[in-house]
Parts: C-alpha cells; sequence; structure tokens
C-alpha cells in the first residue's frame, strides 16, 4: 500500500520549501521530496561565506519562510527553523524517477523503488539537474566528492580529479599547487575545456605537477583501512586495469539536464531551445492537468520570485483568489498611464494592440511588463536619437511616433509608427548605433523593454520571434535600400528572402560561386577579401546595416570575391532574380547600386595598393571585427612610458584597466589588452545582477551593483575583465605635494581584504568630458581610440 | 609598412606650435634687425632685449611646467563634480529629456570645468607639441637677447645651461621618432621578462646536455651560464652588447671541439648542446638590444631635467643680478 499525499512537492529549493511551509500552514497533508541529503541543494553548494541576494529588490516577499539578502550559513539556518516550526513533511535522499496520471490521481515512483500517490504535484525542482557521479561502486564514499569549495583545504595529499571539461581541470590545476594530482578524462583529448584552462593544463602537465590519464574509465573505489592512503581507485586504462591509491578524489562530471526527466513527466516545452520553459498557465499548471511547475524550471531564477511562486501555487491548488505578488509592482509601471486602470486592463491592452505579443501567456506578459518601464513622454518628446548606442525596444501601447532618418541624397525622411507597432530592433540585434532619431507624438504610450528581458523573450517565444522577423525583413529593406520602395515592389523582394546566420570565419559566398542574392547584414560584420598569387588579401570590412554581394547582380558575371564573417553574423538575403527584376523597374535604386559598384571598384583598387591588408587580417583575428571602440597602439611612436596605464589607474580607482604591454603586435600596430565594447558584449551574457549596461555613447560598463561573480571575467574572451578591490590612497610626499602628483594609490592590499572584490573594465572614462585619459596621457599621440570601420576605412 | 595613420607630436594639429614657434622667432628677428642697425647694440639692457628676456623667461616656465604636467594625471575629483551634474535625477529638467548644451556647458563654467579647461589640459600630445617647438625657438630668443655678447658670468651660465638642456632635447627628439620603432622590430611580441626567462630554460637545458661530455665542455658550458650578462651598469646597458660574451665564446669553440671528441654518441650530444647555445645567443643579443634601446630612448632624461633645474637656478640669479646692477 502506498502512502497517500493531497500534494506532493518535489524539490526543497526556494520554490518547493515555500510552497509546503504554506501547505503545512494550511494544515493539508503534504511531503516534500529532496533528492539530496540536504535542504536546498543549490543553495547549500554555494561557497561558504557567499552573500546571498535579494533580487529583484522591488518585489515584496509573500511566504511563510523567511528570507533576506544575507550570508549563505544564516539563510539555510533560517530555512531549517522555520520548516520545523512549521512541521514540514521533509524526506531527503528521496529521488523522483516517474510521475503518472493526472489530478487526483498522480503516482510517483522514487528511485527507492517506493510510489506514492497524490492528487496534486508541484515541480520546483530547478534547472541544475542531478550531478552525475561515478556510476561504479564506492562512488558515495566519504572521499568521493563531487564539488570542490576550497582547493587550498587539502595539502600533501594524493588527489584523483575526474573530467575533462573545465570543472575537472580548473578544479585540478587548483589543487595541483598543494597536493599530487592525478586528473582522469575518459576521452583521448582534452577538447572539452576551455582553450585557456587547457593551455595552463598543459604547462602543468609539462611541469610535472599533474599527471593525466586518459580514454580511462572508474571501474571501482575501495576504502583501505591500512597504509597511506585511505583509498583504491581502480581505473580501466587502455593499458588495462590500474589501481590507484589516493587520499580523496573529486569528480566533476556535469549534471544531467532535468528536461529530458520532465518531458517523462508528460510536460510539453514550446520548442527545442535549451532555454525555453515549459508552458504554463496563470496559476503555474502545466499542460498535464494538477501538475505545477515553479520556480526555475518555470523561468524564474531568482529566489524571491520562486518562494512567492511556492506560496501562490498552494493557494490556486486550494480555489484561493491571490493576487500575485508582482501585482504592485505592475500596478506601479501604469500608474502614469490615465486610461489604464487596473494590471488586468494594462495586460489586456498590451495583448490586444500588441500584435507582436500576441503569442505570449498572461504570464509572460506580466513578466514582460516587470522587466520593462511604461514611459509616456510628451509630444515632441526624443525617445532616442539617431547614432545613440541605446538598445532597448520599444512597443507602442497607444498613439504614434515619428521616426526620423536620413534617406536619399542626406535628406530626412520621417515616417510614423501607430499603436501596435515596435521600433527600436535594429539597434537591439545589431548592437550598433540607432539609425534614426524617434520622437514622440500625442498622447503616446511606449514600453520600453531592455536588452536582455527581450533577447530571453525572443528565444524562449518563437511567436514573437517570428512576427519580429516579417516586420523587421521590410523595414531593412526599406533603410539598406532605398526608403522610397513601393509596397508592392517591397512584397516582391519579401517573398523568398530569407535570414541566415554565419559564425566566425564562416563563408557566406566564394570567388566564382554563382550569384545567388543580395546580403544584407542584420547583425555582425563580414570582410571582403580577394586572391592574389594565392594569398589572401582583404579589399574590405563591411559593417552591420550595410549590405554585400551587390557586384555579382550588378555586372551578371560571378562573385568577384569571398565574403567572410569577421563575427557571429546574421544576414537576410535577397533572391538575385527578384532583385535585378526590382532594379530595372527602379532607375533610381538602380543608380544608388551603380554608385556602389563604382565606389567598391574604386575602394578595391586602393586596398589591393595600400598593403594593409595583412593589417586587417590580424585585427580581425583580434576580435577587432566585433569592437565598436578599441584600444590600438601604434608602436613606431610609443616610447613605452606606460602613462597611459598610470592614467587609468589614476581615474579608476587605482586599478589600470588596461595592460599595455600584454596583447599582439603586427608590424608597429599594437593591441593592448583592454575592452573593445563589443557590439554584443559577452561579459553581459550571463551577469546575475544585469550590472553590465552600454552607455548611449557606446561605452559597456559595470555599474555598482556588480556582485564580483566573476562571471564576466570567464565570458570575455579577450581577457579585459579584472576582479579588484577599490585602492585606498596613500600619504603623499612632500616632494609629491610640491611637483602636485595626484594621490597615489598604495599597492594591493592584502589576501584578507580581497573579498570586497568587483569586476572592473575599461569604461572609456565615461563622464569624463575630455574624454579617456590613456589616450589624452599619451605624449607622443601612439595611443587610439579607434571603431574598426573608421580604422579599415584609413588603412584600406 | 609606415603608414601615418595620424599626426604625430611635431605635426599635432596642423603644425600649430611649430607655426607659432616660427612666427615668434620671425617677429624677433625682424625687432632685432630693424634696433641693431640704429641703435647700436640691443642686448638685454635694451627695451628689446628687455621684452625678448621676459618672453624667454616665460617660456622657459612654461616648458618646466611640462614636466610637471606629465606627471600630473586627470584628477579624480573632477570627474566627481562631472558625474554630479551628469546625473539627471538631481537636475529640475525631466528625465530623458537631455540637458540643452548650453546649460550643461554653464553650469561646467561655473565650476571650473570644461573641455578647454586650462585644468584639463588638453592632451599631453599637444604639450609635448608646445615644449619642442617653443624650446627650439629659445635657441633664437636668448641669443637675442643676449645680442652676441658672452663672458665669463652668471648670465652666460644661465644661456649656456640653456643651450645644453635643448641639445639634450633634440637627442630626446631623435630618440622618439626614431627607437620605438625599432623596439618593435627587435622584441616583437615577446616581452623582456619572457625572454630572460627563456635563457635561464636553455640555460639549463645546456646544463643537462652537458653532463655527458667532457669536462672541457661543462666548464664552457658553467662559464657561459655564469659569466653570461645582460644588461649591467649605465654604460653597459647603453652599449647592448657584452665584449667576449662567455656564451657566444663557447658555441664557437664547441664548434672547434666538434672535430676533437668523435666518441660514440658524443656528436649528437655536442650538436644539441651546440644548437641550444645557438639559440641562446640569438635570444641575448635580442635581450640585450632592448635593454639597450630602451637606455637610449630614456637616458638622455636623466640629463634633461636635472640640468633645466640647474638651468631655473641660474636663470633666478641671472634675473636678481641684473635688477640689483642695473
Amino acid at each position: 500500500m502506498s502512502e497517500h499525499f493531497k500534494i506532493v512537492i518535489v524539490g526543497s529549493g526556494p520554490g518547493g520549501l515555500s510552497a509546503a511551509a504554506r501547505a503545512a500552514e494550511h494544515g493539508i497533508s503534504h511531503v516534500l521530496l529532496e533528492a539530496s541529503p540536504h535542504l536546498a541543494n543549490t543553495i547549500h553548494h554555494y561557497q561558504k561565506g557567499k552573500q546571498v541576494m535579494a533580487e529583484p529588490m522591488r518585489l515584496p516577499l509573500r511566504s511563510s519562510v523567511n528570507f533576506g539578502a544575507g550570508m549563505r550559513e544564516n539563510i539555510l539556518q533560517t530555512w531549517h527553523e522555520n520548516i520545523a516550526g512549521l512541521s514540514v513533511n521533509l524526506r531527503l535522499n528521496a529521488t523522483v524517477s516517474t510521475i503518472s496520471g493526472m489530478r487526483g490521481a498522480f503516482q510517483i515512483g522514487l528511485l527507492s523503488g517506493e510510489t506514492i500517490t497524490a492528487e496534486f504535484v508541484v515541480l520546483a525542482i530547478g534547472v541544475q539537474g542531478n550531478i552525475r557521479k561515478l556510476g561504479v561502486h564506492g562512488e558515495d564514499l566519504a572521499r568521493v566528492k563531487y564539488q570542490l569549495d576550497d582547493p587550498d583545504e587539502f595539502v600533501n595529499e594524493t588527489i584523483v580529479v575526474v573530467g575533462g571539461g573545465d570543472a575537472g581541470v580548473e578544479n585540478a590545476l587548483a589543487l595541483s599547487r598543494h597536493n599530487r594530482v592525478i586528473l582522469l578524462n575518459r576521452q583521448e583529448e582534452f577538447s572539452n575545456c576551455k582553450e585557456a584552462n587547457f593551455d595552463l593544463l598543459m604547462a602543468a602537465v609539462t611541469e610535472g605537477k599533474i599527471e593525466t590519464r586518459v580514454s580511462t574509465r572508474a571501474e571501482r573505489v575501495e576504502e583501505l583501512t591500512e597504509g597511506d592512503f585511505p583509498l583504491d581507485f581502480v581505473v580501466q586504462t587502455p593499458q588495462g586495469l590500474e589501481q590507484i591509491k589516493c587520499h580523496r578524489i573529486f569528480a566533476r562530471l556535469g549534471a544531467n539536464p532535468p528536461r529530458k526527466l520532465v518531458e517523462s513527466f508528460g510536460v510539453l516545452f514550446p520548442n527545442k531551445d535549451l532555454t525555453s520553459v515549459p508552458q504554463l498557465s496563470e496559476q503555474y499548471e502545466s499542460n498535464v492537468p494538477g501538475l505545477y511547475i515553479v520556480g526555475a524550471l518555470a523561468g524564474y531564477p531568482l529566489i524571491k520570485q520562486a518562494m512567492n511562486q511556492g506560496y501562490e501555487v498552494i493557494e490556486y491548488i486550494l480555489g484561493n483568489p491571490v493576487e500575485p505578488a508582482d501585482d504592485g509592482l505592475l500596478r506601479e509601471k501604469f500608474a502614469d498611464v490615465h486610461n489604464i486602470h487596473s494590471v488586468s486592463e494594462g495586460i489586456a491592452l498590451l495583448r490586444d494592440n500588441q500584435p507582436l505579443l500576441a503569442s505570449l501567456t498572461t504570464l509572460q506578459l506580466r513578466e514582460f511588463i516587470l522587466d520593462s518601464k511604461v514611459w509616456v513622454p510628451h509630444s515632441g518628446e526624443i525617445i532616442f536619437k539617431r547614432n545613440d548606442y541605446s538598445n532597448s525596444f520599444f512597443s507602442i501601447l497607444s498613439g504614434q511616433v515619428n521616426i526620423q532618418v536620413v534617406g536619399k541624397g542626406d535628406v530626412e525622411v520621417v515616417f510614423t509608427l501607430k499603436a501596435g507597432d515596435f521600433f527600436g530592433e535594429m539597434g537591439l540585434l545589431s548592437g550598433r548605433r540607432r539609425s534614426g532619431t524617434v520622437v514622440a507624438g500625442e498622447n503616446c504610450v511606449l514600453v520600453e523593454t531592455p536588452r536582455r528581458s527581450m533577447l530571453k523573450l525572443l528565444s524562449s517565444a518563437t511567436g514573437v520571434q517570428r512576427r519580429l522577423d516579417e516586420v523587421s525583413l521590410k523595414r531593412i529593406i526599406r533603410n539598406y535600400l532605398d526608403s522610397s520602395l513601393s509596397d508592392s515592389e517591397l512584397e516582391h523582394l519579401v517573398q523568398e528572402s530569407q535570414f541566415k546566420q554565419y559564425a566566425v570565419g564562416e563563408v557566406l559566398f566564394n570567388e566564382g560561386d554563382k550569384a545567388d542574392g543580395l546580403y544584407m547584414i542584420r547583425r555582425g560584420s563580414v570582410t571582403v577579401s580577394h586572391l592574389v598569387a594565392g594569398k589572401e588579401v582583404v579589399l574590405a570590412y563591411v559593417s552591420a546595416g550595410n549590405y554585400v554581394g551587390e557586384m555579382a547582380l550588378v555586372s551578371n558575371n560571378p562573385r568577384s570575391a569571398t565574403v567572410k564573417a569577421a563575427s557571429p553574423t546574421e544576414v537576410v538575403l535577397l533572391d538575385a532574380e527578384r532583385v535585378s527584376a526590382v532594379l530595372q523597374r527602379n532607375s533610381s535604386i538602380r543608380g544608388k547600386i551603380d554608385g556602389r559598384y563604382l565606389e567598391r571598384v574604386r575602394s578595391t583598387e586602393a586596398a589591393l595598393s595600400s598593403g594593409a591588408s595583412g593589417l586587417v587580417k590580424f585585427l580581425m583575428e583580434q576580435g577587432v571585427g566585433e569592437a565598436t571602440d578599441v584600444l590600438l597602439i601604434d608602436y613606431s611612436r610609443c616610447v613605452r612610458c606606460n602613462n597611459c596605464e598610470v592614467a587609468c589607474a589614476d581615474v579608476h580607482d587605482g586599478t589600470s584597466r588596461l595592460n599595455r604591454e600584454a596583447g599582439p603586435t603586427y608590424e608597429q600596430i599594437h593591441v593592448p589588452t583592454s575592452c573593445r565594447h563589443c557590439e554584443h558584449p559577452h561579459c553581459m551574457k550571463d551577469c546575475p545582477p544585469d550590472a553590465i549596461h552600454r552607455s548611449v555613447n557606446g561605452e559597456v560598463f559595470i555599474g555598482d551593483n556588480c556582485v564580483g561573480c566573476g562571471n564576466c571575467q570567464n565570458n570575455c574572451p579577450y581577457g579585459v575583465i579584472q576582479m579588484a578591490v577599490k585602492k585606498p590612497y596613500r600619504q603623499r610626499s612632500v616632494w609629491e605635494v610640491i611637483m602636485g602628483v595626484n594621490k597615489v594609490a598604495s599597492p594591493a592590499p592584502e589576501e584578507s581584504e580581497q573579498s570586497g572584490k568587483k569586476a572592473v573594465k575599461c569604461d572609456m572614462c565615461k563622464g569624463i568630458i575630455a574624454g579617456a585619459a590613456c589616450v589624452r596621457a599619451c605624449p607622443t599621440g601612439a595611443a587610439m581610440r579607434v571603431s574598426p570601420e573608421v580604422f579599415m576605412g584609413q588603412v584600406l | 609598412m609606415s603608414t601615418m595613420y595620424r599626426s604625430n607630436f611635431l605635426s599635432f594639429k596642423n603644425y600649430r606650435y611649430f607655426k607659432l614657434s616660427a612666427l615668434v622667432m620671425g617677429i624677433a628677428l625682424l625687432a632685432y634687425l630693424w634696433v641693431e642697425p640704429a641703435g647700436g647694440q640691443a642686448y638685454g639692457g635694451t627695451w628689446l632685449g628687455y621684452l625678448l628676456g621676459i618672453l624667454s623667461t616665460l617660456i622657459i616656465f612654461l616648458l618646466m611646467w611640462y614636466g610637471v604636467h606629465k606627471r600630473r594625471t586627470p584628477k579624480v575629483m573632477d570627474r566627481r563634480q562631472y558625474d554630479r551634474s551628469a546625473r539627471r535625477k538631481q537636475s529640475p529638467i525631466p528625465a530623458g529629456a537631455e540637458i540643452p548644451v548650453r546649460q550643461r556647458r554653464a553650469a561646467d563654467r561655473r565650476k571650473g570645468i570644461s573641455k578647454t579647461s586650462w585644468r584639463f589640459g588638453g592632451t599631453l600630445q599637444g604639450w609635448l607639441s608646445s615644449h619642442v617647438h617653443l624650446g627650439i625657438s629659445l635657441i633664437v630668443l636668448a641669443t637675442l637677447h643676449a645680442g652676441f655678447e658672452f663672458g665669463w658670468n652668471v648670465h652666460t651660465l644661465s644661456y649656456v645651461l640653456m643651450l645644453l638642456v635643448i641639445a639634450s632635447g633634440f637627442y630626446g627628439l631623435y630618440a622618439y621618432m626614431n627607437f620605438p620603432r625599432q623596439i618593435t622590430q627587435n622584441i616583437g611580441e615577446d616581452t623582456l621578462a619572457d625572454m630572460l626567462l627563456k635563457i635561464a630554460e636553455l640555460d639549463e637545458l645546456a646544463r643537462i646536455r652537458a653532463l655527458g661530455l667532457p669536462d672541457e665542455v661543462n666548464l664552457l658550458v658553467l662559464d657561459a651560464r655564469q659569466h653570461t650578462r645582460v644588461g649591467g651598469n649605465f654604460l653597459q646597458q647603453l652599449s647592448g652588447v657584452q665584449p667576449h660574451c662567455p656564451t657566444a665564446y663557447a658555441a664557437r669553440q664547441i664548434l672547434n671541439l666538434g672535430e676533437k671528441y668523435i666518441a660514440d654518441d658524443q656528436p649528437k650530444l655536442l650538436r644539441d648542446l651546440y644548437a641550444v647555445l645557438l639559440h641562446k645567443e640569438k635570444l641575448l643579443i635580442r635581450a640585450r638590444t632592448e635593454i639597450m634601446l630602451k637606455a637610449r630612448l630614456e637616458f638622455w632624461l636623466y640629463l634633461h631635467v636635472p640640468l633645466s633645474i640647474a638651468l631655473l637656478a641660474a636663470l633666478m640669479t641671472h634675473v636678481l643680478a641684473v635688477f640689483f646692477y642695473w
């Protein structure tokens, strides 16, 4: 006879914990199942003493369990006390393997073979997944660990690290400082780790600090009672079985993502995209009736959100109407709009008036508004200006806006967008300057969505992506080709056009190919090159907002050059025949393209004779192609005084954000290690407090709310972000005071003060009117900040 | 490739300071020629000499201020002030609106901040440009101020010191224009620290290779390891070579010894050792050249700066003396 509960809650993270506590408070029969041997596994595994944030700050907490920003230990302690006080029915080491049935009659199978029946199931398992274990005898021994908290805890031991991925390699490197380390890799090569880690590993192997065994699997782990080593690790190498006697084993084998498991419960996901979340009703119910999903798995990764949902989901199951905790926040968002009186009215207006968002669920719409700003500009107010670097996305809720773009012959063209339209998608997707100025009209209400939220939405909601592409396709054609293009011609071009994506170095088309169409670059940049005597000569660098491939169309010849992506690139490919037909009918567009053709012939000749192709190729290899503003040093003029570094440190709390000497050099052009302010900054990708932004002038900067997690440092392919503490200033000597030397930062603080580290990087001296300190402090004018288009234009 | 992408510090802002300096020199010369034939002597005691003296002194002060300015970087305080004024929340202008440029400039002016503000000091490149061009003009101005009259006195001492400072400055100009390029060509993407590390590794490698070889060879290798010098004292740094470099000697000797030891596996060991020593020698040459070029790029400042301070002292004495014994 299996046990029966009204509600089974799977996962004791913040969401599940809060749900169980609420159920206990109501006195409902429930059980909280946790696979690991402790409460809230993910948070339990946070680094010791980690400061846990309570973002979003403005969202009120509504839960039977307490939570506030604080140290990991204190938070876990509070939770333990809370659930004990509420007599939550918690069961540890209970891994759920199957869930079947539906509302009223669920059967939950545990790994132990037990079965539990329930009326409702709340799934709060997060996205971390289950850590993969060794899968052999002895995998659960105390000295076999799956997590390394503090590498300096172990000294003079023999330690086996299993796993050739980044986690394994990083752990092995950290442990090798004080221990003998053997690294086991199932594969023949260390191809799964980052190049930087691979280089460090190879250096450590050469120096004899780490031994490796490749193509090797774990066979079994035995505990030894006598001798110097407590463990005997038997492994299968290509040469046969080997016994490794060691003190401990760290296995870093990754985790099984939970999606497969969740799908096996009958839950549907909208698409194959790994980031997509299951479709849920407004009350967190999945397509399986009675199965509710909350927390990170439902797309809400923050602790407070998950806890609120845990509370709400129990109320929903009980049929109690609750206003979601974010209602107050949403009401505030709509406060400025006088014809919207309630949140639901606002949401309904957004859904009805904005075709782009029509496919979203109410839950997603709430999320959308929560991230966005509802803006009521007065008539004539500028929303953004041409050449601004802002990248938020705007939907027009009501009223209208006027967009001014520079058209043919530098004449300003104005067109109007009305309620239901959206704008700002080009800046969002290209990561480049705004192509037009937008001015608010009468009674205008706008929803401004920040880049990060919009990108998240685009990747999780295919409907939005499709609709956005449809509209932006036409805009791109008008904007790139000719704004006077008639609607019928536009329709004609849109058919058979397609979006295409290219990775760095991928070829759009080769020299000698038959012309397949016109490539309009929506995002990224490309290089145009030509083979001269078997050597690739770069002729041009073309960035987003322009097109390539017109030469072959105009001349009716095969492709005269090869075009390659210089950074991750997205293009709109217009069909060759349709473009030719349109050109034949429209002499003005034809004239424009002819002009471009002649210009390209001229620049090709110039590039062939300038001999700068090698330099351009070098800069592309350094990732300058995806930069918006890069610091270059003309070494033929640099007197190596390092004034640039000193000046940088002086205006940035004592830490220079550039390293003059590091970085590659080609002939006399040096690329120091310094931020390039990428179009699509890699550092922004995974910033938990969303602290990295791009200012209107293009500077990518890290805000004060940085929590020092180091994600951006790891994500930056150019190594320009450091973790630093603010350095106190030291006393100046009398001589320095007389000479007017500024306050000098004292040397790096001791290890003990390192805890307050935050990420720092070049911010192009944002806020200093006279400009970048490095460039101003260069006595010979060797240091220069340039955008790649301008620089390539000068050298080619 | 030697394309000059932008103006260098001599041609800064389309030779702005060259033009200024040429203008000043031209006017001074014309004035001198105009006064000289008519009034006979035109030295410091005449009104023209007096004017030229004041002008030269002011220029000298300006040039010396460059040295101070160069060591002063933008003030942190200036940035804070600007940040505050840029923060829109605290300004009466509604959020989202641009602060009108005029209004912003006025606010900045009140705080003493503007792009051309003396406190921001423009770019250092501009300062260096004026430093060089105006410094050169001093040759003409001071000579005319002296009216070609020289003697064994404090007045001529300041004049000579000034010429010495300018001469060292000319060397500095030459160094700045030429050595940076040579440094890059010599060192490429390496750094000196990397090369020294590599040299140490090669030393170790050579030691291991030599173990199986006769004592004679081991002695050579030991000598090459212990007595090879990179850098050294001031003159050694400037020269950029080590006469009788033990590494080069060892490499040559081993080539000669090759014929002597033809035991079983020794020729191969000897060849390997030779390759290592040769590699080290090449690295040594590059490291020494790096140090030499850096030294030649920088050493003149150790003359230029003390001499200019001496000049300042002499100049003060000169001015005082002139006032006392008018």
